[in-house]
């Protein structure tokens, strides 16, 4: 990096306008990233991983794939990267933006749009477009994963029920013969809709430097 | 509610009639009370002589004397005493006229869509005053003692105990902001204000100083709980302004009782000092952490007390109220905030309470709180109505008025101000509608007028209660009638009206962890890191020592899913039909999504036949069984009134086909699904009905025992009676192997499945009557 500030200013133009983030916060990012990545040019799982904060976290394994989905990368594709570089990391760190106050109803849809996808892109492991009931109970037992032995058999109940709910909710009407192949989209979209997304999954992204404090680093 | 309208007006206006003569009657009473006073004590000790007939006291001597010397005495067949219940029988009825109020207002509807009650109750207030005063008599006062120990309690107690912690917690900056922040500038804004006022020539204020006005400031400044909760409880605003508002008027009460009692100080001593200016700020310190210290402690005993409970279940709830109230008065002792210290035991308290207490503990806890806050909320303004009428006036023109425009304007410059400094550092801003309705729900109440009298300087005394009681009125009748109507013009988002849904909270959950990951990479701590950890320390140290049983390791995630079976079970039962449960009203069932694709399991055959009519006749059996049992209970279980019999038994009935409906459909599918049903069916039994299954000595006569994975469970779940905790054990011991022996067409796997299921599948945050009695740990795995 060095001497050029303006160089990397234009570098992170581009970020900025396809993420929206300030310029501090895309540095305050950097600087995380290469705590993270060790001074590499890349992250792979092993560096998230390592983080200790995670430890304790029940759907660590969840997280760190979403970083290396192709899919939250709002292009097209999909399938698995083995690593990451910092574009891709920021490129998922967006989807937590918090809304502004002049965003419009319009902007406010397409921000939970994205949210939602995202999540819904955790839970379809296996890129179907579909969140299947055999996903789905994986989700409740990583929920439930630390909570001590209860086991498998909460967790499918659980699971079969909070289906049983989407399916009503969505298909009312469904003879005895049918099957619901598993929860789509738009499906999603309609049983989460009272949470108001766009105002719940954020955090806040700060304009400070905060490298100085002490934090869950993988490397030193 | 298909009456006629004749109907109603006719037995409405028979009502208000009824309600006018006992209006009436309370007012004699009244009178006739204070008639009574003079020769009471006399009059009962001859009472007593005459009943005991036996020589008394000297008193009692010469008044037999006096009457013997006039007549012979008669035995008095009849006797008046009035004096003796006097207290008791005027708080009857001043309650009960309370009440019967409410309830008229109820059967009038047109009224009571437009006006609050709070409103209607100042009037009949004004009314009872009026007829009072029309007599001649004194009427009672609102009492400051009155007030702050009895009628104010069960309202704050109300309001913490249900308080939503999400939402308060989430927002606390902001209303902290409010209720600190704003009180003061309030207070200082409008006591400025005012004693800019009292220097006009020609109001005849001159004699009111500086402090004088800043301690009618300080009064008149603060949000009333009461006045708020009773307004906004009927216009159903979205959480986020129903707390911002309520908690302010909370969290206000430090800083009110702080300035009050500075002011008054101050202005007995008549001057101020920088030091004393510091003092005030350490002082208000103390009072609102040492008030939240208080009622944490409390909260802690309360709860580590309620973890001992099981065995009497009857007195849980009183532990719950006497705690709280302790709390409330162990602060007031030390001048700390009682409200403060009432509303962090409830906080305090609840979780872990709700976790150890039976369902009826919790039922009956919510209902009388409800009714206790109903009666006193109705009570002040009954009362605060009556004062009006009764108080000395010393109404002042120039400063009434002047008081409650300079309030409106200090409210709105106040909210403004702070919500553009708050905005800066909120993620979900406050937009102009928020800010109108916060600023237009500052509603005052009968805190501050309780304040104002016992203020002790009488000479500004009834000109500041003059100037409260309008301000007060003002506010509730003007703003609360109108609030209503505005929150409808301005399209306020209302309060979401959804059910409970177990994918809502999976996600919510969900969200919970995925945002602390993410702050965790990101490397900064932030709200949800340390949310995180309060949790795991709560989980691990707290949640131990304060919950009975295995539930201190239940996650959060079973608890809600259980309950919210238990509620269907419930709705189910209230239904009284054998038609599906309300809240599916659809045609999808378990079978629609399950997985139809391969899986080993797939090649298992379904029960057949004949095993399925076996499996049903068992399952009747058992139930009838179980229905017998109820009755060899002891006086001190929690159990059903036999007269309730008749009726629970048509209920169980229907209950037992819809069962058995499910059952038949559950059963028709490929055995892989039955592992499944009986967590569900555990949970749909409402807990009265599913009893002992166990019985003294009558031994699991093999086949009719132990059908169904799901009944020992089931049953032994909502088991009462403590003695028969080894028979039971014995007897699950020996259900499963039955269990296996008799299922041998089934396969290993299944029965692998089903012993883990009859550790596993508990009810567990069904907190039945005696849910911990089941000390075996052969359940956990």
């Amino acid at each position: 990096m060095g001497a050029s500030q303006t160089r990397s200013e234009s570098v992170y133009q581009e970020l900025m306008d396809k993420t929206g983030f300030s310029l501090e916060q895309i540095k305050n990012l950097k600087k995380r990233f290469l705590q993270l990545s060790g001074n590499e040019e890349t992250i792979s799982r092993e560096n998230l991983d390592a983080i200790p904060a995670l430890a304790n976290n029940p759907i660590r394994k969840q997280i760190i794939e979403a970083f290396f989905d192709k899919r939250n990368q709002r292009s097209s594709e999909v399938g698995h990267l083995e690593e990451i570089g910092f574009e891709q990391f920021v490129m998922v760190m967006s989807h937590f933006r918090p809304p502004a106050l002049r965003t419009s109803v319009e902007e406010r849809e397409v921000m939970r749009k994205e949210k939602l996808q995202f999540l819904f892109n955790m839970h379809d492991t296996d890129n179907d477009g579909v969140i299947t009931l055999v996903e789905y109970r994986k989700v409740v037992e990583e929920l439930l994963s630390k909570s001590g032995a209860i086991g498998h058999e909460a967790a499918r109940a659980i699971a079969d029920a909070a289906m049983l709910e989407v399916a009503s909710t969505n298909v009312p009407d469904m003879a005895p013969d049918d099957f619901y192949e598993g929860i789509t989209f738009e499906h999603f979209e309609q049983i989460l809709k009272g949470l108001e997304m766009e105002s719940r999954m954020h955090i806040r992204f700060l304009d400070v430097d905060t490298s100085t404090m002490r934090c869950g680093k993988s490397t030193s | 509610m298909a009456v006629s309208p004749q109907f109603v007006r006719g037995s409405s206006s028979a009502f208000l009639t009824c309600l006018l003569l006992f209006t009436t009657f309370v007012s004699v009473s009244v009178v006739a009370g204070e008639n009574n006073g003079t020769w009471g004590d006399t009059s009962r000790v001859s009472q007593v002589a005459e009943k005991k007939g036996e020589e008394v006291a000297d008193s009692s001597v010469t008044h037999d004397q006096s009457n013997s010397s006039e007549h012979k005495k008669v035995f008095p067949v009849l006797s008046f005493n009035y004096d003796h219940v006097r207290t008791p029988f005027e708080i009857s009825l001043w309650i009960l006229l309370a009440l019967l109020m409410k309830l008229g207002f109820h059967i009038i509807p047109r009224v009571s869509n437009v006006v609050p009650e709070s409103c209607l109750l100042i009037v009949v207030g004004l009314l009872v005053g009026g007829i009072i005063k029309a007599i001649g008599e004194e009427a009672p006062v609102l009492d400051s003692k009155l007030f702050f120990l009895y009628l104010l309690p069960p309202i704050i107690l109300d309001a913490g105990y249900f308080l939503p912690i999400r939402h308060f917690m989430e927002n606390m900056g902001t209303i902290l902001v409010f209720a600190v922040v704003g009180t003061l500038w309030n207070a200082f804004f409008v006591g400025g204000m005012m004693y800019a006022v009292c220097q006009i020539e020609g109001a005849q204020l001159g004699n009111v100083d500086l402090l004088s006005c800043l301690l009618f400031g300080s009064i008149i400044s603060a949000v009333d709980p009461v006045a708020v909760l009773a307004v906004f409880e009927e216009i159903h605003i979205n959480e986020l302004l129903h707390i911002l508002v309520f908690g302010e008027s909370l969290l206000n009460d430090a800083v009110t009782v702080v300035l009050y009692h500075l002011f008054e100080e101050f202005s007995h001593a008549g001057t101020v000092t920088i030091v004393d200016a510091l003092l005030g700020v350490v002082c208000f310190l103390v009072v609102s952490l040492g008030g939240i210290l208080v009622g944490f402690f409390y909260g802690i005993l309360g709860a580590f007390t309620s973890r001992f409970t099981s065995h009497t279940r009857v007195i849980e709830p009183l532990f719950v109220f006497l705690y709280s109230y302790m709390a409330y008065l162990s602060a007031e002792v030390f001048h700390l905030s009682g409200i403060m210290s009432l509303i962090a035991c409830g906080v305090m308290m609840r979780p872990y309470v709700e976790a150890n207490i039976s369902h009826k503990s919790y039922t009956t806890i919510k209902y009388f709180l409800k009714m206790w806050s109903s009666v006193s909320e109705t009570l002040i303004f009954i009362f605060l109505g009556v004062s009006t009428v009764a108080g000395p006036h010393a109404w002042n023109w120039t400063f009434v008025v002047f008081t409650v425009v300079i309030c409106l304007v200090s409210r709105v410059l106040g909210v403004i101000g702070l919500t553009y400094v708050i905005n800066k550092f909120r993620i979900v801003k406050l937009t102009k509608k928020d800010q109108f309705i916060v600023a237009y729900g500052g509603l005052r109440g009968a805190i501050a007028f309780s304040l104002g009298f016992l203020l002790t300087n009488s000479q500004m005394k009834n000109m500041f209660l003059t100037a409260i009681i309008t301000v007060i009125f003002f506010t509730v009748f003007v703003q609360g009638m109108t609030i209503r109507p505005l929150v409808e013009l301005l399209a306020v988002k209302k309060k979401k009206e959804s059910k409970p849904s177990i994918n809502e909270e999976i996600h919510t959950q969900f969200l919970d962890h995925l945002l602390t990951g993410i702050e965790d990479i990101c490397g900064h701590y932030g709200h949800h890191h340390w949310k995180d950890k309060l949790n795991r320390f709560n989980k691990t140290y707290v949640k131990r020592l304060l919950i009975a049983g295995d539930r201190s390791t239940e996650p959060q995630l079973i608890s809600f899913y259980n309950k919210l079976e238990m509620k269907q079970a419930m709705m189910l039962v209230e239904s009284g039909s054998a038609a599906k449960l309300p809240t599916v009203v659809s045609s999808v069932s378990v079978q629609n999504i399950q997985p139809k694709d391969s899986s080993r399991r797939r090649a298992i055959p379904s029960i057949s036949k004949s095993r399925e009519q076996e499996i049903r006749k068992i399952l009747r059996a058992n139930l009838q069984k179980t229905r017998q049992r109820l009755r060899s209970y002891s006086r001190h279980d929690l159990m059903m009134d036999p007269f309730e019999d008749n009726l629970s038994e048509v209920r169980f009935r229907k209950q037992r086909v819809e069962m058995e409906r499910r059952m038949s459909h559950y059963l028709t599918v490929p055995a892989n699904r039955q592992e499944m049903t009986p967590v569900r069916k555990v949970c749909f039994e409402p807990e009265h009905k599913v009893f002992t299954y166990i019985t003294d000595g009558e031994s699991p006569k093999g086949q009719t025992s132990r059908p169904h994975p799901s009944s020992p469970d089931a049953v032994s779940l909502l088991h009462e009676d403590s003695q028969r905790d080894n028979q039971r054990s014995v007897l699950r011991a020996k259900g499963d192997t039955e269990l296996r022996a008799k299922t041998p067409d089934n396969q290993e796997q299944q029965e692998q499945q089903e012993e883990e299921q009859v550790k596993l599948s508990r009810c567990l945050s069904d907190p039945g009557p005696n849910k911990d009695e089941e000390g075996d740990g052969s359940f956990h795995s």
